[in-house]
């Protein structure tokens, strides 16, 4: 009995300490990573959290941090979960991080009205809320290099290209197979505006949390016998729908998952029957480029690679370094402003509002055609940045397509409605963007 | 809230006597031989028991109201006095923001989730495996509510989002007049499948949200900013508090009276309360319109306290598992919230660098095992410890 007490008083301190020692930091730049490791999101999960850590690790390893300053950061488990993820940003928001990638739409979601109340940018780069990429509405929110209603748009422009023209959609039949949640429910919008634009037929399939379970949804693509299926899914629902699409005998080119479902292990379990799928993109996928060999020289030579070697290059690791990059160059930026020292959230803010990626630049970070320059201004923290298709081949993925610009006279004009329709309800006003500088 | 132990049997037995009875300004009448031997027997005991802090002897009941009293026991009404008002003053002072946001709003809001289910399974004995649906429909009516109505009070508003909880629990308590135990568990959870799947599917209940989020509005209270991004995580934990003590006293006054005496006849045999009186159509569907009532702020509180914003999928089946394994009492609230913080940030504590996914299979595999631990070595859960630690309590020092 004693030793039960003892026990359980020793846990509640423990409890109780932990906040405060994470309280006392160094001179660094603290960077939370929601990851999810374990559960039904993992096989999506766990290599975009080992791109983003091998990047900052090289980053720490090559070039001693960020212009001098270390990069710190720590790993919460949130299995995708909303709850979780809330808990873990409030866990790491003791350790004053400047700014935070949810890995989550849904998580996104709760933690955007939190922005710009702590002072911490949610950098929530191709996902979370499209309309948010309206920057005078949403200053602490950026998404770029591109969104989810830019992307549904460059794909249904591949589809037509693919068909001849934007013009021969009309009549053809097109579904879209989405996870059940904020996050595959955010296409939705603009598939359905094209559609009418097009006159194609839009189906929507949804497919339960966690998606292991998809017979009802492949037995209605065998009734309707789509020409097209575009697909949002996420986690273990990739490969099963993917297994699911070749056993229904549904021809795979003709499958095209957005960039959260096109990963080598969403593929893999299909065996042969996934030859041909395709996914959208926003950077090239393998291990052909600079930022790799030095990936492997300072990094995994020294045994401080996150992943396996072998692993490397798959299309979300290579997102996780992207995302990685994108977070450093912003912070760069802000650097070249307010100075080489551990930043505010105020002034890495202004570093992610005036990031100007350009082609020169991503040559000096060893990714010289991996991934598009992008541009983020005041009112824009999206920048339409374009999409590639990439292309399963049974062993690896090819790009297929040259990069496919966004229908932004289409996407644009949406989102600044949705940005006007979301801020009602956080209260917020549209700030004056000439006077921001 | 507990709800075997020897007190609320003997409630129940009375209540069995006087279902349907005159009310209880008339006690005394209609009491009967085996009410005053279980009085006698407490008096016997109390006199017998000779602690030296926790010590009953000596209190003597001249009245029946005094008898019959929220707690009857003078160092009970300290204590509960004492920990309701350090929980309004402590916490806001001394706790981080983590611990208010992340620890105590989400184990209040549980809590009173908790005590509505309490209500229905702990008293009136009907299993159900419906509080996810039902905190959904608390939550989104209090969104619908909220955002259709600004000038509403937020503390009506929460309310009606109960009353709109309550009267889908009614409906969907209907199966429970005609099955019951694991049949009615699995007729309950059709009502957390269609209620989610309802809120996922149909637009209108997330005012047309393109990813079907629903956001918590900023809402003030006497001119303090209580819910949504700028209100302070104090103010929400002061609000959440102040609800769960409110309903707390409600479902406790609830239970000692007539309704909760007659919800217990049902629970202990339906067809012998059917008989002297208790009328089962009545006394069930009240149970399953309270608990969904408390079950719906609780919902409402869970958006607009906790999260700040949510999908369905916070409310899928496995909140309705949560909220049955918390069930009888604050303990159990805390055990189920605080058992995977403190499991998360042990390793950290001790200066342990696990790797996430290692430490997270760690902590599922731990916390697994606890639950598992405390029903082979108290099926009777949490608050029978709690009453086990009382009687010790009761003779301390001396063991015999």
């Amino acid at each position: 009995m004693k030793i039960r007490r003892i026990w359980i008083a020793a846990l509640a301190a423990l409890v109780l300490a932990a906040p405060m020692l994470a309280a006392a930091q160094s001179k660094e730049v603290f960077i939370p990573l929601l990851v999810y490791r374990t559960g039904p999101y993992a096989p999506s999960g766990i290599p975009i959290a080992d791109g983003f850590v091998d990047y900052f690790t090289l980053l720490n390893e090559r070039d001693g941090g960020l212009n001098g300053v270390k990069l710190a950061w720590e790993e919460c488990e949130t299995q995708y979960d909303n709850k979780q993820g809330v808990e873990c940003y409030e866990r790491l928001k003791g350790k004053s991080p400047v700014l935070v990638n949810p890995y989550s739409t849904a998580i996104t979601y709760s933690l955007i009205p939190k922005a710009p109340v702590d002072k911490i940018v949610v950098f929530s780069m191709g996902y979370g809320m499209s309309a948010a990429s309206d920057g005078r509405w949403f200053p602490w929110v950026f998404n770029f290099p591109t969104n989810y209603w830019s992307q549904a748009s460059a794909v249904i422009r591949h589809i037509g290209a693919q068909e001849g023209g934007l013009d021969k959609l009309k009549g053809k039949k097109i579904a879209h197979i989405f996870h059940n949640s904020a996050y595959g429910k955010e296409a939705n919008p603009t598939l359905d505006e094209l559609s009418k634009k097009y006159q194609f037929e839009l189906s929507l399939l949804a497919v339960d949390h966690p998606g292991q379970e998809q017979k009802a949804t492949w037995l209605q693509v065998r009734r309707l016998n789509p020409d097209w299926i575009f697909m949002s899914g996420w986690g273990v629902m990739n490969q099963v729908a993917i297994k699911e699409a070749a056993s229904v005998g549904f021809k795979m080119d003709h499958l095209i998952g957005n960039w959260w479902s096109a990963n080598d292990s969403d593929v893999v379990p299909a065996g042969e029957g996934a030859k041909g799928y395709k996914g959208a993109t926003f950077h090239a996928p393998g291990t052909s480029f600079k930022v790799h060999a030095d990936l492997l020289k300072f990094v995994y030579d020294k045994g401080k690679g996150a992943a396996k070697k072998e692993d490397l290059g798959a299309p979300l690791y290579n997102r996780g370094l992207v995302n990685a990059m994108l977070a450093a160059e912003a912070l760069r930026t802000a650097m070249t402003k307010f100075g080489n020292k551990p930043l505010s959230g105020e002034q890495v803010r202004w570093g992610f509002e005036n990031l100007n990626l350009t082609e020169q630049r991503l040559e000096q970070v060893g990714m010289k055609n991996f991934t598009h320059p992008v541009r983020v201004t005041c009112e824009d923290h999206e920048g339409s940045g374009p999409v590639l298709i990439q292309q399963w081949d049974g062993k690896k993925w090819n790009v297929v397509s040259d990069w496919i610009a966004p229908m932004r006279d289409v996407v644009r004009p949406k989102i600044e409605a949705a940005a006007v329709e979301e801020s009602k309800k956080l209260g917020y006003t549209m700030r004056d963007c000439a006077k921001e500088k | 809230m507990i709800t075997t132990d020897r007190r609320s049997r003997r409630d129940s037995l009375q209540g069995a006597g006087r279902a349907g009875a005159p009310p209880a300004t008339t006690l005394a009448d209609t009491r009967d031989g085996f009410v005053r031997r279980a009085t006698v027997s407490t008096i016997l005991k109390t006199r017998v028991a000779g602690g030296v802090i926790y010590r009953e002897a000596g209190q003597f009941k001249t009245t029946y109201g005094a008898d019959q009293a929220v707690f009857p026991v003078a160092q009970d009404r300290v204590v509960v006095a004492a920990a309701v008002v350090a929980a309004f003053v402590v916490p806001p002072l001394v706790a981080s923001d983590y611990w208010l946001q992340a620890v105590l709003i989400p184990f209040l809001v549980y809590a009173l989730a908790a005590i509505g289910l309490n209500l229905l399974t702990g008293y009136a004995g009907q299993l159900s495996l419906g509080t996810g649906g039902f905190m959904a429909v608390g939550a989104y009516s209090a969104f619908k509510l909220a955002t259709a109505f600004p000038h509403l009070n937020i503390l009506v508003v929460f309310v009606l989002s109960g009353l709109v909880a309550a009267a889908v629990g009614l409906f969907f308590g209907i199966p429970s007049l005609r099955i019951k135990g694991f049949y009615l568990a699995v007729a309950t959870l059709a009502s957390q499948f269609f209620l989610v799947w309802l809120f996922n599917k149909v637009a209108w209940f997330t005012n047309y949200a393109s990813s079907g989020t629903i956001t918590a509005p900023d809402r003030t209270l006497f001119g303090v900013v209580i819910t949504g991004p700028n209100s302070t995580a104090a103010a929400r934990y002061l609000l959440a508090l102040g609800l769960v003590a409110v309903f707390a006293v409600i479902a406790k006054n609830l239970v000692r009276g007539r309704v909760g005496r007659a919800w217990m006849a049902i629970r202990d045999r339906d067809i012998a309360a059917e008989i002297i009186g208790v009328r089962p159509l009545r006394t069930k569907l009240l149970a399953f319109g309270i608990s969904s009532f408390y079950c719906g702020v609780a919902g409402a509180g869970l958006v607009f306290l906790y999260l700040g914003s949510a999908e369905t999928l916070a409310f899928d089946i496995s909140i309705s598992f949560l909220v049955l394994f918390i069930l009888g009492s604050f303990l159990g609230a805390a055990f189920i919230v605080l058992m995977p913080i403190v499991l998360a940030n042990a390793p950290h504590a001790i200066g342990l660098r696990l790797p996430v996914a290692l430490q997270k299979q760690i902590e599922l595999m731990v916390f697994g095992g606890l639950i598992i631990f405390f029903l082979i070595v108290e099926p009777r859960g949490l608050a029978r410890l709690w009453q086990i630690t009382k009687e010790k309590l009761r003779l301390w020092p001396f063991p015999h």
